[in-house]
């Protein structure tokens, strides 16, 4: 049986949205459903609006829906801003008592949070918990799944503090089913199968992802959609040997790890883009010098400050383009949590194995959205740290030449204070030993040396994953953290009896060339979806392989893709299928 | 046994003849010696002037990066091995001006470092501007007008807590050496201001103009005493004092990090790192 039942939790900043929408998504995901919640909330502290969209579902993809069927409004605000989007048959849930509004209608559902509260555990704090239960209640969920996730909630504020939320949240889910008969909501079943599953966001996923490839040394100036990476590595970092440093500027944050990365440890950064514009001149550095070093660029929208707290995928050129000079690069751009575990991984060991800065490009949809994943599998975590020296062979070393000229244009890697070996280099161009030179043919020499390294890159990218349909008169091409969506796109058209393929980068850079066009001559017509206004990577497509794409669908109102809103701009843009 | 001949690069050295940097490179050289550090234990940080050349004109490990960003790079480099010898190097152009946040930065945050600033008064990479500190009213190609107040890096450096202060003067190489060894031996961070004639672009405060009116603090001069040394670093002009202006000792960052007790970084084995129990908490 499939589910997919979406259900979204708004409030002002300071209500508990967050927490609310948190424990939600656990029980469902606890019940062996697949998660996928996205955040939306104002670039403040307390007042304004947010909300928690959460939509629990059996076929993996990754995407919102922007149809509810179930609202539960901790304010009047929600019920105003959000109403329309319920579904034939959704039910709002709301504290008319609190809100002071009575509303009329057979979809509201009003329940008194906080008289619930007060009455029941003596706490109006524990208002939400009793909506959380109103909630599951109306669809006769699990009350066990809700009550073990409220145990693991607040265990560590002590036992009275679980115990009053389990009562709490039982008030509300009896509260539902005694009075809640009217509404026709469908049942949750669950499957008979229960997995064990990690429920994080991406930004969580990429911070695993880097500590178990050996990451040693983070530094950071907190930017949305990032700082939560900067907050993890410096709370678990300090069990787990990594520094984590919040320092004065991006410019120190980017030439620290660059010192870090010098030094032998693997370093990283993440920022976005008005962070990552003040690293730009480290990201050469790093090019110049040969450092290993890894980027995580969570894009928002721009330009400059643009919208803080939402999403675009506005810097694919920014990304590619960054740092004065030629250098080789590898861009990477997960498609979901999973992804971005392993792409920090591999990031990690790129930047080792071939001395050169590697980024990841998130976004704040990516980023800061929760989703089911399989448990990471941690044999597929390899550390290759390319052309480093062992500390045998630099005990004595003499003559070393950090810049040596080699076929493959990587050298070996010797360290500073790793043995006898004197580990020079410069950001003016330098000679094999690293002393600053004047002489074109040294310098010819050298950037023909770092720009070697560009071949055996371009041999770890993975090409796009290319899917293809039967007869599809379509290819629906996109990037990073689009996949979920046009993936549910394709699965909606299919049904509608409109087949198309479906290819998708999650690493752009080396570019791809051969596979993506030979993908591009399958289907009649090749569109790009992509969250920016100029279509960059449609850009990249023509430049790269000569193919100009038919259409684009492109969205940059700082909100991430919907499917049905990609499958009705490609039906405006596709007549005859 | 460590001597100068360790210290002898074959690099050709690329400043003008006369210029102050020649001897600032024989006090650094002079004080590694002493310390009976070997080249292979130093890690020479760098930015761009004329002055980050220095690591190329001896021995050690070099990491010779951006304009201003020597401080970044090198408390980088130290959190990664603090077994190294870290001695950052720049003029007053990169220190005081493109990277004075930095300078502010590392004060505050104690990181054990040396750095060493050559100032002349005057960018001489770039010929002849005026820098942030150059005497108010030095014409020069962009300030015709003159220039305006100039910066006192000892007060920003006190007012940062650095704790550990000096200036240095690169006519008096023994005297200078000395200070390099306090600066490097000092657990903690270390400014080293280092006056110094630049023979091509600063005609005002020549070889002779310091060599005038430095002189060494007086004896009993107390550096732990903060109020002294406020009022010490804000003589300029007809007297300038050289020697430690301030020094106190408390924690380094090093010290305050866990992950740096047992080993540096660099020796932490990377393969296989566990973290089934980080997964364990998104179950």
């Amino acid at each position: 049986m499939t589910v997919d039942f979406n259900i979204m939790v708004g409030g002002e900043a300071g209500q508990g949205v967050q927490s609310v929408g948190a424990i939600l998504s656990k029980a469902f995901a606890r019940g062996g459903l697949d998660v996928f919640a996205d955040q939306d909330y104002e670039s403040r502290v307390r007042g304004g609006h947010n909300f928690f969209r959460i939509r629990a579902k059996t076929d993996g993809l990754p995407a919102i829906s922007l149809e509810l069927d179930m609202l539960v409004a901790l304010n009047k605000e929600t019920i105003d801003l959000h109403a329309n989007e319920l579904k034939p048959g959704g039910v709002i849930i709301y504290d008319a008592e609190q809100t002071k509004f009575k509303a009329e209608g057979s979809v509201y559902f009003d329940v008194s949070f906080v008289r619930l509260a007060e009455e029941k555990v003596q706490n109006k704090l524990m208002s939400n918990t009793v909506a959380v239960g109103a909630a599951l209640g109306l669809i006769n969920y699990d009350f066990n799944l809700l009550s073990a996730v409220l145990e693991q909630e607040f265990s560590r504020h002590g036992d009275k503090t679980v115990k009053d939320n389990i009562t709490a949240a039982r008030t509300g889910y009896d509260f539902a089913r005694e009075h809640g008969k009217t509404f026709n909501i469908p049942e949750i079943r669950l499957p008979a199968q229960i997995k064990r599953r990690l429920l994080l966001n991406g930004n969580e996923a990429l911070s695993l992802g880097a500590m178990a490839a050996g990451c040693k040394f983070v530094a950071g100036y907190p930017m949305t959609p990032s700082s939560p990476i900067l907050e993890y590595i410096a709370d678990k970092g300090r069990q787990y040997g990594v520094v984590m440093m919040h320092v004065e500027d991006e410019i120190s944050a980017m030439n620290m790890a660059v010192g870090a990365g010098f030094t032998g440890v693997r370093a990283m950064v993440a920022t976005s883009g008005g962070g990552f514009a003040l690293m730009v001149e480290g990201l050469a550095l790093a090019g110049m010098t040969e450092t290993p070093v890894v980027v995580v660029l969570g894009q928002r929208p721009g330009p400059a400050t643009g919208l803080p707290t939402r999403t675009e995928q506005a810097e694919l050129f920014f990304a590619l383009h960054a740092g004065h000079g030629e250098f080789p690069r590898a861009v990477l751009a997960p498609a979901n949590a999973a992804d971005a575990f392993y792409a920090a991984v591999k990031a990690f060991n790129l930047a080792e194995k071939y001395q050169t800065p590697v980024l990841i490009l998130t976004d704040h949809h990516l980023a800061s959205s929760y989703a089911t994943v399989d448990l990471f599998d941690l044999t597929k975590v390899e550390i290759d740290r390319g052309a480093l020296l062992s500390d045998e062979a630099v005990k004595n070393l003499t003559d070393y030449k950090r810049h040596a000229v080699t076929a493959s244009g990587v050298s070996p890697r010797a360290l500073p204070g790793q043995g006898k070996a004197l580990v020079v280099t410069d950001s003016d161009e330098h000679d094999e030993a690293g002393h600053m030179i004047e002489d074109a043919a040294t310098r010819n020499q050298q950037v023909d040396k770092r720009l070697r390294k560009r071949d055996g890159l371009q041999r770890e990218i993975t090409a796009p994953e290319f899917i293809e349909a039967d007869g599809a008169a379509v290819t629906l091409i996109g990037w990073g953290s689009t996949y979920g969506a046009i993936r549910e796109a394709a699965a909606l058209l299919e049904k509608d009896g409109k087949s198309v393929n479906t290819l998708h980068f999650r690493q752009i850079w080396p570019f791809p060339s051969e596979a993506v066009s030979a993908a591009l001559k399958k289907a009649k017509k090749n569109i790009v979806v992509e969250g920016n206004a100029t279509a960059q990577l449609a850009q990249l497509i023509r430049r790269e392989t000569g193919y100009q794409v038919d259409a684009t669908i492109l969205k940059y109102d700082g909100r991430p893709f919907s499917p049905s809103e990609i499958v009705d701009r490609l039906n405006g843009e596709v007549k005859a299928w | 046994m460590v001597t100068v001949k360790d210290y002898t690069s074959d690099v050709p050295i690329a400043w003008c003849p006369g210029c102050g940097n020649f001897g600032i490179l024989q006090a650094v050289k002079k004080a590694l010696v002493d310390l009976n550090l070997e080249p292979h234990q130093i890690l020479f940080v760098s930015g761009i002037g004329q002055a980050p050349k220095l690591p190329h004109y001896t021995r050690g490990n070099v990491f010779n990066g951006l304009h201003g960003r020597t401080l970044p790079a090198a408390t980088g480099a130290k959190i990664a091995n603090h077994n190294l010898t870290v001695i950052g190097i720049d003029g007053d152009g990169g220190a005081y001006g493109e990277g004075v946040q930095h300078l502010l930065a590392a004060a505050r945050r104690n990181v054990n470092l040396t750095y060493l600033v050559h100032n002349n008064q005057v960018y001489g990479l770039t010929k002849g501007q005026a820098s942030p500190t150059s005497d108010l009213g030095f014409v020069s190609k962009t300030t015709p007008l003159g220039s305006g107040q100039p910066l006192n890096p000892m007060m920003l450096a006190l007012a940062s807590d650095a704790s550990f202060l000096a200036r240095g003067f690169s006519g008096d190489i023994d005297h200078l050496a000395g200070l390099i060894k306090a600066g490097v031996t000092h657990r903690g961070f270390a400014l080293i201001d280092i006056l110094q004639n630049c023979v091509s672009f600063n005609h005002i405060n020549t070889f002779a103009w310091y060599k005038q009116r430095v002189y060494k603090v007086e004896e009993g001069y107390n550096p732990a005493d903060k109020t002294a040394a406020l009022l010490k670093a804000q003589e300029w002009g007809d007297k300038i004092p050289i020697g430690i202006i301030y020094k106190q000792e408390r924690p380094v960052y090093e010290d305050l990090l866990p992950q740096l007790k047992d080993m540096p970084l660099v020796k932490q084995l990377i393969n296989p790192i566990k973290i089934e129990a980080l997964m364990e908490e998104f179950v």
